[in-house]
């Protein structure tokens, strides 16, 4: 016999109950002991890539984070230096990837103009929709305000240079960006 | 079986993946590069070794009849904790390996051995078990990533080996390429073993 012990009715609900027991422990031990550094890492994240998308400030945007009913998931970041608004970076995604939602945080400054965009997770082709977040694509939105610069790719009758070859992508980028602007100013 | 027998029947003779064609999923799933089956495989090796180590210490106290039940759980415990410590420890590898961690729990190798051997052997054999077997994992992870990354990318281990503008063949980072890759690699195996063996 392999088990000494025997299957009985008994036993069997009072081993599984007793190790069901001991996993949660473990595991609740194990929550409590990590969630600190979990948290801290998803806030490191989010602040760095909003220092890379606003220029210089001084307040801590992650705190007087909002977000806007009208646009669901969507999140704002406030910047501030010497009390005066610096900019604000919005965290918005587009459904229309080519693979799934594209995630961007884009830095408005407070005139509506474009400072930084930068892509945080998509599910793009690796060497082709990717590009999307690197450059040359995404330099061509800085500096520009979406006024005067169509945030549509040009195929569509906007200002926008398709990456070569990764057209939905591309459209995909513009429209989270262009859903940052509007969640921004409506 | 020895323990030197046991430690090296995982990584060559009885290889999880390229033997006993197991944890097909996250084989296919990680290997997009070197570096992603290296996390992989170390984190499945993590679990291995201690759900080996657990399940072979309680198995005589765990009713014939609710094994399976009893081991998921025990399994599933140590997958948890090991996501939590990545995510906490190691951001970076974690997003990378992303929704695959928590599919470690249903990872054929993991049960497999947990039934096959963990159930029936002492506590160090087991460990030596499921180390062995870990390290047979992982050093197949890597080899596939490897080719695929070199292939499809380039590089190894991010280090670039190919010239910038080399025509590199994208589908191997891609699911196809992964199978493509992995039936190559597992005929060669297959080769060289019957070559091996008629020696």
């Amino acid at each position: 016999m392999r088990k000494k012990i025997p299957s009985t009715f008994i036993n069997m609900c009072a081993v599984l109950t007793g190790i069901s027991l001991s996993a949660s422990f473990l595991l609740g031990l194990a929550y409590t002991k990590t969630q600190d550094a979990i948290e801290r890492v998803k806030n490191e994240k989010i602040i760095t890539a909003v220092r890379e998308v606003l220029p210089e400030f001084d307040n801590d945007p992650l705190a007087e984070k909002y977000t806007n009913a009208a646009w669901p998931l969507f999140e704002f970041y406030p910047a501030k230096k010497n009390g005066q608004p610096a900019g604000t970076a919005v965290r918005s995604y587009s459904p229309d990837g080519f693979s799934g939602n594209i995630w961007i945080i884009a830095g408005f400054l407070p005139d509506g103009t474009i400072f930084n965009v930068k892509l945080t997770e998509h599910g793009e082709t690796p060497g082709l929709g990717s590009k999307s977040g690197e450059m040359p694509f995404i330099g061509q939105f800085i500096n520009k305000h979406p006024g005067h610069f169509i945030l549509k790719v040009k195929k569509d009758g906007g200002s926008v240079d398709a990456v070569t070859a990764a057209t939905i992508s591309s459209r995909a980028f513009c429209d989270a960006l262009s859903r940052a602007y509007s969640a921004l100013n409506k | 079986m020895s323990t030197v027998k046991t430690f090296f029947n995982g990584i060559v003779k009885e290889n999880p993946v390229l033997v006993l064609l197991l944890g097909m999923c996250p084989t296919l799933g990680v290997t997009s590069s070197a570096e992603n089956g290296l996390g992989m495989g170390l984190a499945a090796t993590a679990v291995l070794v201690g759900s080996n180590a657990a399940i072979s210490a309680f198995k005589n106290l765990i009713p014939d009849k609710v094994r399976i039940p009893c081991f998921i759980v025990i399994i599933a415990s140590f997958v948890t904790i090991i996501d939590m410590v990545m995510a906490a420890g190691l951001p970076e590898i974690h997003a990378k390996l992303g929704l695959f961690i928590p599919l470690i729990v249903v990872n054929c190798i993991i049960l497999g051995r947990a039934e096959a051997f963990a159930a029936k052997n002492g506590v160090l054999l087991s460990v030596i078990d499921g180390i062995g077997m870990g390290i047979g994992f992982t050093a197949a992870l890597v080899t596939l990533g490897s080719i695929r990354e070199l292939i499809g990318n380039g590089s190894v281990f991010g280090a670039r080996l190919l010239p910038e503008n080399a025509k590199t063949i994208l589908i191997f980072i891609m699911p196809p390429g992964a199978f493509l890759a992995l039936g190559y690699l597992i005929a060669g195996v297959n080769k060289i073993k019957t070559r091996v063996a008629g020696e």
